[in-house]
C-alpha cells in the first residue's frame, strides 16, 4: 500500500504539468455545469464531446511529432484531406459505407507515412517537410471537393453523434429501453469513440520498443544512438501514427456535418491548436515528455474555454485574446525550470 | 600468463580522422578474469581504442577478434551482443525515462509482446541492489538523479547486459569515494565470475590497487603492457610521456615577482570547483594543467559569468567582483576575454562572415549611438585581420569557409578588439597545425609584454612548459601544485596531474586529500 501511494506521488511529480491540467480541466468542467442552466445533463456533455472529438484526435496525432522533437505541421490539412475523402465514400450500404471509412483511414495514415519518409531518408527537418506536404493535402483535398459538399450516410451521422440509446435503437442491436441498458444509455458516443480509439491504441503503443524509442529519441537522440535503438523506425512511426490520428479526427468530422470541406483556413487553425493543446497537456516541445493523455486533455481544455463564452456572454471577438493569455500563463508555468540550471551553457543545448 | 586464448585481441588496427592519425597499428589483447588498466596522456588515443571495442567507430585498418573469432561490429549493440560493453561517460542515458527504462532501454522484458514494466522493474531493483544503490528507486527519472548517482545507473545498465568484457572509461570520476568502493568490489566480483575488466583511469593509486595488468598508450601507439609492479611510477610516467617537443615558443622573460591583477579565494561550484585559489599579475601567464575534466573548463567558466551560483571571492586590482553573465564580465571593471572550448559553437557563428564575428563582442565600440559605424566597423575588421594575420580572401566570407586554425584566430581577434585586460584561453591550439600554433603563442606572449594577463588552459604540456610563467595543476576540483621557472617539466607536470607525490615545491598545503 505504501508502496503504492509511493508510485501515485513519483507519477504525478514526473507528470506536473498532465496533473494541473487534469485537475484545471475537472475544476472548469464542473464550474461549467454548475453555470450551465441545462448543467449535468446528457444533453450537455453530448455537445460538448461532439465539439471537441476532432481537436482531440489532431492533438493525439500531433503528440507523437512533438515527442520526437518535432512538429507536424500538416495535421490539420491531413485531417481535412481525410474529411472530403470521407465524404465522397461515406454512403450506401454498410459494407460501402465500411470500406469507405477503411479508405478514409488509409489515405491519412499513408500520408504520414510520406511525412515520415521525407523526414527519415530526405533528411528534412519536419517542420518544412510537413509545411510542404500540409499544402499538398489541401490541394489534394480541393482536387476531390472543390466546393463544400457530399454525402455521409444519415443514419451514422445521427448514431455516432449522440448517446448510447440513439446508437442501439437506429440500428436495432437490441431493446433500447431495456432496464439493463439504462444505467449506461446516457453516455455520448463521441466520449466513447475518444476513449476508445485513443486510449485503446495510446495506451499499448507506449509499451512498445518502438513507442520508448520516440521518447528516448526527443529526450537524447545520441543517447538513443549509442543504445542502439531503432531510431529510423521510430521516427517513420510517429508521422505515421500522427496521419492516422489525424485521419481519425477528419473522418470523425465528415460524419458529424454529413459533408467534406477543403478549407484551409480550418486546417491551419486545426494544426496550431493542436500544437497549443499537446503543450498544454503537459508534454514539451523539446520532446521527450508527456503523451497523448495529456493532449486529450489539453485539446478539451482548450474546447472547455469557448465553451465559457457561450454562457457568460463574453464577446466571441475577446475568445482568441483570452485563449492566447491562458496558453502563454500555462506555458510560463513549464519554463520555471530553467531558473534551476547552474551552468548557463546547458540552456542554450 | 599461461592463458590460450585472449578473450579480445586487436590486430594492427589504425584509426585516422582526416589528416589526424588517432591510432596506428595496434596490436593489443586482454585476457578472462583479469582487471587491465590502460593509460596515457590525453590524446594518446584511449577513448578512440575503447570505440572501436565497443562498436561506435569503425577502424581504418586492422582486424578485431573476441574469444578468437573475427567480428566487425557496426554498432555498440552488436558489440554488446558479442559481450563487449562500455560504460560510456553518461553518454548513453536518456534523462526524460526512469531508471528502469534506462536500464533495460533496447532489450526490455517482455509479456504479450508489450513492455512489461512490473518485471522490468523488479530486475532493475536486483541489479540496483547488486552495486549498492537500493536508495535509487527503479522509477525515477534519470534527469532527477545526482551526477554520480547518473553514473551508477550508467554501470548497472551495462551489468544488465551480461557482459564478457566490460569497458570502463573514467568511469570512477563522477563517483562519490563510497560508490567508487562498491565499484572496487564489483570488479573483484566480476575477475572472480571471469570477466574481463578493462579500466581507463588517471588516477595512479586507483590502477594500483585494481590492476593486475597495464598498458600505456602514447601518441596513438601502444607502447608496452606489463603486470602491476613490474615498473615504479615514475618508470610509467616516463612511458606515457617520452617524445619529441615539436613547436618553437617564444623566449620567456625571467621569473620575477608580478604585480597581481587577479586574486581568486576559495571558488567553488556545484562538484566541480572544490576551493579553488589562484592569483594571476599584470603581463603575467598562468597555466592551467592537469587531466582534463578536473574543474579547469569550470573555472574559466566561472570567472566569466556563465555559471550561477559560484561561492568564494574574485578581486580584480584588490576590488572584490562578481560576475554575473558574460556580458558584465567583459565590460569594465574586470574585461574579461575568454576564448571558449568549442571554437564551432560558442566561438564563432558559422554561417556569418568573417567580419560579422571579429566584431559581435565589440559592437559597442564601433557604433555611434545604436548605429554601427560602417566606416568604424571597417577599420577594425582590418586591424584584426592584420594583428593576428589570418588569411582570408575577403572579410565578408563566412567564418565557416575557413580552415580550423584560421578559424580559431577569428575568435581570438574577435575578443583582443574588446581590448580585454584579462585573457581566458581554453586550450586555444587544439586541432590546429603546428605553424598557427607557434603564432598563436608568439601572440600570447605579446599580449603579455603589453600589460595584459593571461590565464591559459591546455592539454597540451609542451605548450604549459613553453609558454607560462607560472603552471597550476589541478586535481579534482582544486589546485594541487604551483610550478615556476625551473621547476616546470613534462616530469613535474604529469606527476602532479596524476596526483602522485614527490613533487617539488609549492605543494599546497592539504592539497593531497
Amino acid at each position: 500500500m505504501n508502496d503504492y501511494k509511493k508510485s501515485l506521488k513519483l507519477a504525478i511529480g514526473q507528470n506536473m504539468g498532465f496533473t494541473v491540467a487534469t485537475v484545471g480541466l475537472l475544476l472548469l468542467w464542473l464550474l461549467y455545469n454548475i453555470l450551465h442552466p441545462g448543467g449535468f445533463s446528457s444533453a450537455v456533455l453530448i455537445q460538448n464531446t461532439n465539439e471537441s472529438v476532432v481537436i482531440v484526435f489532431v492533438a493525439i496525432a500531433q503528440t507523437f511529432p512533438i515527442l520526437l522533437g518535432g512538429l507536424d505541421l500538416s495535421v490539420g490539412a491531413v485531417m481535412t484531406l481525410a474529411n472530403c475523402v470521407a465524404s465522397a465514400l461515406m454512403s450506401g450500404s454498410p459494407i460501402q459505407i465500411l470500406i469507405g471509412a477503411i479508405i478514409t483511414l488509409l489515405t491519412g495514415t499513408a500520408f504520414g507515412f510520406l511525412n515520415g519518409m521525407i523526414v527519415v531518408y530526405g533528411r528534412i527537418q519536419p517542420i518544412i517537410a510537413t509545411l510542404a506536404t500540409g499544402s499538398i493535402a489541401i490541394g489534394l483535398a480541393l482536387f476531390i471537393r472543390p466546393q463544400p459538399g457530399g454525402d455521409v450516410d444519415g443514419d451514422l451521422g445521427w448514431a455516432l453523434t449522440n448517446d448510447l440509446y440513439e446508437l442501439v435503437y437506429t440500428y436495432g442491436w437490441w431493446d433500447a429501453d431495456a432496464a439493463w441498458f439504462s444505467p449506461f444509455a446516457w453516455i455520448p458516443v463521441p466520449l466513447l469513440i475518444i476513449i476508445i480509439v485513443g486510449f485503446g491504441i495510446w495506451l499499448p503503443f507506449k509499451k512498445t520498443v518502438t513507442g520508448r524509442t520516440i521518447y528516448a529519441v526527443g529526450s537524447s537522440e545520441s543517447a538513443a544512438f549509442m543504445s542502439g535503438l531503432p531510431i529510423e523506425r521510430a521516427k517513420l512511426t510517429a508521422f505515421t501514427m500522427a496521419g492516422f490520428f489525424a485521419a481519425c479526427g477528419g473522418l470523425y468530422l465528415a460524419i458529424q456535418t454529413s459533408s467534406g470541406n477543403a478549407d484551409m483556413t480550418q486546417a491551419g487553425s486545426y494544426t496550431l491548436n493542436s500544437i497549443a493543446a499537446v503543450v498544454l497537456g503537459g508534454t514539451s516541445l523539446f520532446g521527450g515528455v508527456g503523451g497523448a493523455i495529456g493532449s486529450l486533455v489539453g485539446a478539451l481544455l482548450l474546447r472547455m474555454l469557448s465553451f465559457y463564452f457561450r454562457i457568460m456572454s463574453i464577446d466571441p471577438l475577446l475568445q482568441p485574446l483570452i485563449e492566447g493569455v491562458v496558453l502563454l500563463v500555462a506555458v510560463s508555468l513549464g519554463a520555471l525550470r530553467t531558473l534551476r540550471t547552474k551552468n548557463r551553457l546547458r540552456l542554450f543545448r | 600468463m599461461p592463458q590460450s586464448e585472449p578473450i579480445l585481441r586487436m590486430a594492427g588496427i589504425s584509426k585516422s580522422f582526416g589528416a589526424t592519425q588517432a591510432l596506428q597499428d595496434v596490436d593489443f589483447s586482454c585476457f578472462t578474469g583479469s582487471i587491465h588498466a590502460i593509460l596515457g596522456e590525453n590524446g594518446a588515443g584511449k577513448s578512440t581504442l575503447i570505440k572501436i571495442m565497443s562498436g561506435v567507430l569503425d577502424p581504418t585498418a586492422g582486424e578485431l577478434f573476441v574469444e578468437g573469432g573475427l567480428v566487425n561490429f557496426q554498432s555498440p549493440t552488436q558489440a554488446a551482443k558479442d559481450g563487449v560493453v562500455c560504460i560510456f561517460q553518461e553518454l548513453s542515458l536518456v534523462p526524460d525515462l526512469s531508471v528502469a527504462d534506462n536500464i533495460f532501454l533496447d532489450s526490455p522484458p517482455k509479456k504479450w509482446g508489450l513492455i512489461d514494466k512490473k518485471t522490468q522493474r523488479e530486475q532493475a531493483r536486483v541489479l540496483l541492489a547488486r552495486i549498492k544503490c537500493g536508495d535509487i528507486d527503479p522509477r525515477a527519472l534519470v534527469k532527477d538523479l545526482s551526477l554520480s548517482r547518473r553514473q551508477m545507473v550508467e554501470i548497472a545498465k551495462a551489468l544488465s547486459k551480461k557482459p564478457k568484457v566490460l569497458i570502463l572509461d573514467e568511469a570512477t570520476s563522477a563517483l562519490s569515494s563510497q560508490d567508487v568502493d562498491t565499484i572496487y568490489g564489483l570488479l573483484g566480483e566480476l575477475k572472480d565470475e571471469g570477466v574481463c575488466c578493462l579500466f581507463i583511469s588517471h588516477k595512479m593509486h586507483e590502477v594500483e590497487r585494481l590492476c593486475d595488468t597495464l598498458s600505456v598508450f602514447r601518441n596513438g601507439k601502444h607502447i608496452e603492457t606489463f603486470a602491476k609492479g613490474a615498473k615504479s611510477d615514475d618508470e610509467i610516467v616516463k612511458l606515457m610521456i617520452g617524445r619529441t617537443v615539436d613547436a618553437q615558443f617564444p623566449a620567456k622573460p625571467p621569473p620575477k615577482d608580478y604585480e597581481t591583477r587577479l586574486s581568486i579565494r576559495d571558488l567553488k561550484w556545484e562538484r566541480q570547483l572544490k576551493g579553488v585559489d589562484l592569483t594571476l599579475g599584470r603581463g603575467e601567464i598562468v597555466g592551467l594543467g592537469g587531466l582534463d575534466g578536473q574543474g579547469q573548463k569550470e573555472l574559466l567558466l566561472a570567472l566569466f559569468g556563465v555559471l550561477r551560483s559560484v561561492e568564494g571571492e574574485v578581486r580584480v586590482d584588490d576590488q572584490i567582483v562578481h560576475t554575473g553573465s558574460p556580458a558584465e564580465a567583459k565590460a569594465s571593471p574586470t574585461n574579461f576575454a575568454l576564448v571558449p572550448e568549442d571554437r564551432k559553437t560558442e566561438g564563432l557563428m558559422l554561417p556569418m562572415s568573417i567580419a560579422d564575428n571579429l566584431m559581435i563582442a565589440s559592437l559597442d565600440k564601433i557604433s555611434d549611438g545604436p548605429v554601427v559605424s560602417p566606416s568604424k566597423e571597417k577599420e577594425a575588421v582590418a586591424n584584426g585581420i592584420k594583428q593576428l594575420e589570418i588569411k582570408v580572401g575577403s572579410p565578408h566570407h563566412a567564418v565557416s569557409t575557413l580552415s580550423g586554425g584560421n578559424q580559431q584566430k577569428v575568435v581570438i581577434a574577435k575578443w583582443l578588439c574588446t581590448n580585454p585586460d584579462i585573457v581566458l584561453l581554453n586550450d586555444p591550439t587544439r586541432g590546429i597545425d603546428v605553424g598557427t600554433k607557434q603564432e598563436i603563442y608568439k601572440l600570447i606572449r605579446a599580449l603579455a609584454d603589453e600589460g595584459k594577463s593571461i590565464l591559459l588552459y591546455s592539454t597540451d604540456y609542451d605548450e604549459l612548459i613553453g609558454c607560462c610563467d607560472r603552471v597550476a595543476v589541478m586535481y579534482d576540483g582544486k589546485i594541487t601544485v604551483e610550478l615556476k621557472g625551473d621547476e616546470i617539466s613534462e616530469t613535474s607536470i604529469v606527476s602532479a596531474a596524476l596526483n602522485i607525490g614527490d613533487t617539488p615545491a609549492h605543494q599546497k598545503p592539504g592539497a593531497m586529500q
